[in-house]
């Protein structure tokens, strides 16, 4: 289970549909000048103009691993990559891995999550998807692939904006944000974004898992504080019902520039208690559900309080894959509330809600 | 061999040879060793190869402009591949030699020689056949290659990827065999008496075929991956890395290891790293991951204490092929030699 990831080699999956502008980012990641080599694994050599000894041609190769769970696959040839590219660690201070605008990222991920060797040398850092803000809307509606790739991310680039108005812009964000309003948000003109902003993320570094607010919500605080309960609700209850027969065309302008939809397929479900849960019943529960709905679930997080124990607990998972630790004691004054998050499709709501309040200590 | 015990640790009362081993300092992580002769060839993790000789004289030499990936040896030359996308030969008398370059500069992950000169090497997808002769043919697998492998007799490799391994004769029209079994295969390897191929999978397996008929032989309660495999000097046992014992697997039968309970040997609280059989006797070398290198007596377990723990794990052992050398390699570079 996690140990200090220091020592290990961050790991960045960069994501995007067809044309959206992932080479683009990575030319510029690898151009500036920030004293950082990285080694790059990509699917097409020669459409990256920088000569660099540590660009490493891949096919992207996904194989079920052989332990009965469907969605557990993994990437092979990064085992094999990563396998070799630690024999010149030393030589570089990050890896890239640049996946082909059809690529679903779960195996990607989930090779640091099964993989012993991997997981020794490497850790995921994040995932970031470079989107195309004039034509994502309509890749969210045609290319399954494109949804993935939002859902899963930890950050967004959205590329291209300057070929939009503001409309389609907030319209674009909104739709985004119906998918993934945890992930952060940067708008960009050719990829132009701080390397800071896409590089040593910590995303899966369950030591960072911070605030699962959605992101919008902390960004613009002043704005939208008073909004918070409303929105979470939004996301279920409210609008839970509605989902199926409203799909893209649902949403409401709550005067402050970001329209809010829902996905048909695709939803975020967010859950909050400021009882303790029973770790006695909680643990069996996520289990059981990951196990039951995990083709479902692309990404779940949480921050838990558990009655009788004076830890934070943290948890991470990629569909049926789950890693947690007791990250540290909950501070003075903390409110020791706990808070899950899940990213997935078609997730069985109400069944998890019904699920989730069993848990919670009366 | 001197006798005697050794206070420290967990190996408190085996005999022990550690002060006859001839150390040497190597400039960094070895990726395996192969004897020319009497010398020892210690094939770094990047770029060099540094040959030793039993007096201890050691010369580095240059091999790649990277990595080294992978590595072969019949006792008369090293072969190794690159990720400068090189399949790079030692000679005997201390010659290096490219002997190819990939035009797309991919990595070249595996490489295999045959007794008879050929070499064969592998980058994506495709296998490389060069005779002796120096005639050279591909042949393409359906996913990348994850280990090569030529049969003891006839011009034949096994290439293992993918949910099997192919059977290809470069030097007959007739299509490749398959032999298929779900799951990721990657290190390869024929039992010397033509009769079993044995693969180590991705996860903690072993699986073999008996080649007669296909039929399919699982070897499995590793608790890591198997990324060491050596064959008995008879040809009769198969021992592997993977376990914190050394598990040998027993083929002298027709049904090779089915049925039968494999032999644990030389159990630590380590993980055995690294294992090579010795070429006359049935005893092995056993290296672990907290260092520790062991001889170990094949048919009743006894050991000899070669190096003791010391946290870093062992990752490169060979013999020389007359048995009267072994040498080893640990952590970043701190080897030995050793005289029977």
């Amino acid at each position: 289970m996690p140990e200090t990831a220091s020592d290990k080699i961050p790991v960045t999956v960069l994501t995007g549909y067809l044309g959206a502008g992932k080479t683009t980012l990575l030319n510029r990641i690898l151009s500036e000048n920030h004293g950082k080599k990285y080694a790059v694994i990509v699917n097409e050599f020669g459409e990256i103009g920088i000569d660099n000894d540590l660009i490493i041609g891949a096919d992207e190769e996904v194989f079920e691993m052989n332990n009965g769970c469907v969605c557990c696959t993994v990437r092979g040839d990064l085992v094999r990559i990563l396998d070799g590219l630690m024999k010149r660690k030393g030589k570089f201070d990050a890896i890239i891995v640049e996946t082909t605008g059809l690529a679903d990222p779960a195996p990607v991920a989930q090779t640091f999550f099964v993989d012993e060797d991997v997981q020794e040398n490497a850790r995921l850092d994040a995932v970031v998807t470079v989107a195309d803000a004039k034509w994502l809307s309509d890749r969210l509606k045609d290319a399954p692939e494109a949804k993935n790739q939002i859902a899963f991310a930890d950050v967004i680039v959205l590329n291209k904006t300057d070929l939009v108005t503001p409309d389609e812009l907030a319209e674009v964000e909104g739709r985004i944000r119906a998918i993934n309003p945890y992930a952060k948000l940067h708008r960009t003109q050719r990829c132009q974004v701080g390397l800071a902003d896409v590089l040593e993320r910590g995303a899966f570094d369950l030591d960072r898992i911070l605030e699962l607010e959605p992101e919008f919500l902390a960004a613009d605080d002043h704005d939208h504080h008073h909004h918070d309960h409303d929105h979470e609700h939004c996301h279920d209850e409210n609008c839970g019902h509605e989902h199926h027969h409203h799909g893209h065309d649902h949403h409401h302008d709550h005067g402050h520039g970001i329209k809010h939809y829902h996905d048909e397929d695709m939803q975020s479900l967010a859950l909050r208690t400021d009882k303790p849960l029973d770790p006695t019943r909680f643990m069996p529960w996520l289990q059981q559900l990951v196990a039951t709905e995990g083709q479902k679930i692309l990404r779940s997080k949480g921050i838990l309080s558990f009655s009788g124990d004076d830890d934070r607990y943290v948890f991470q998972g990629v569909h049926m894959m789950l890693e947690g630790t007791h990250q540290r004691p909950w501070k003075d004054g903390e409110p020791r509330e706990s808070r899950l998050v899940f990213i997935g499709r078609e997730l069985p709501e109400q069944a998890i809600r019904d699920g989730f309040e069993q848990c919670v200590t009366t | 061999m001197t006798g005697g015990f050794d206070s420290t640790g967990g190996t408190a009362s085996i005999a022990t040879v550690t002060d006859r081993v001839k150390p040497v300092e190597l400039a960094g992580a070895v990726a395996a060793v192969h004897f020319l002769g009497s010398v020892a060839a210690f094939v770094g993790d990047e770029e060099t190869v540094t040959l030793v000789t039993p007096e201890g004289e050691a010369t580095q030499l240059p091999l790649h402009a990277g990595a080294v990936l992978c590595v072969a040896s019949d006792g008369r030359r090293v072969v190794t591949g690159g990720d400068d996308g090189k399949v790079v030969q030692l000679s005997q008398n201390g010659e290096v030699s490219t002997l190819v370059t990939d035009p797309r500069r991919r990595w070249i992950d595996n490489v295999a020689l045959h007794a008879d000169g050929a070499v064969a090497w592998s980058a994506g997808k495709t296998a490389y056949v060069r005779s002796g002769k120096g005639e050279e043919k591909s042949h393409e697998v359906k996913s990348t290659v994850g280990g090569l492998a030529f049969a003891p007799k006839g011009l034949r490799l096994a290439i293992s990827h993918y949910n099997g391994v192919t059977l290809w004769f470069p030097n007959m029209a007739a299509a490749a065999e398959g032999l298929e079994w779900a799951g990721s295969h990657l290190g390869v390897t024929f039992s010397p008496d033509n009769k079993f191929l044995v693969t180590a999978m991705h996860e903690p397996a072993l699986h073999g075929w008996r080649l007669a008929d296909g039929r399919h032989m699982r070897m499995t309660g590793y608790p890591a991956r198997v990324r060491s495999l050596s064959w008995s000097a008879n040809g009769k046992m198969l021992a592997t890395s993977g376990a914190d014992t050394v598990i040998v697997w027993p083929f002298a039968s027709k049904d090779g290891p089915m049925g039968k309970e494999p032999g644990m040997l030389a159990p630590l609280q380590a993980r055995v790293t690294t294992v090579a059989c010795h070429p006359k006797e049935d005893i092995l070398a056993a290296g672990y991951s907290n260092g520790t290198v062991l001889l170990v007596r094949m048919t009743d377990g006894a050991e000899i204490l070669v190096r003791k723990n010391d946290d870093a794990a062992v990752t490169a052992l060979g013999w020389s092929a007359d048995g009267g050398l072994l040498a080893f390699a640990a952590g970043e570079g701190t080897a030995g030699l050793l005289a029977l």
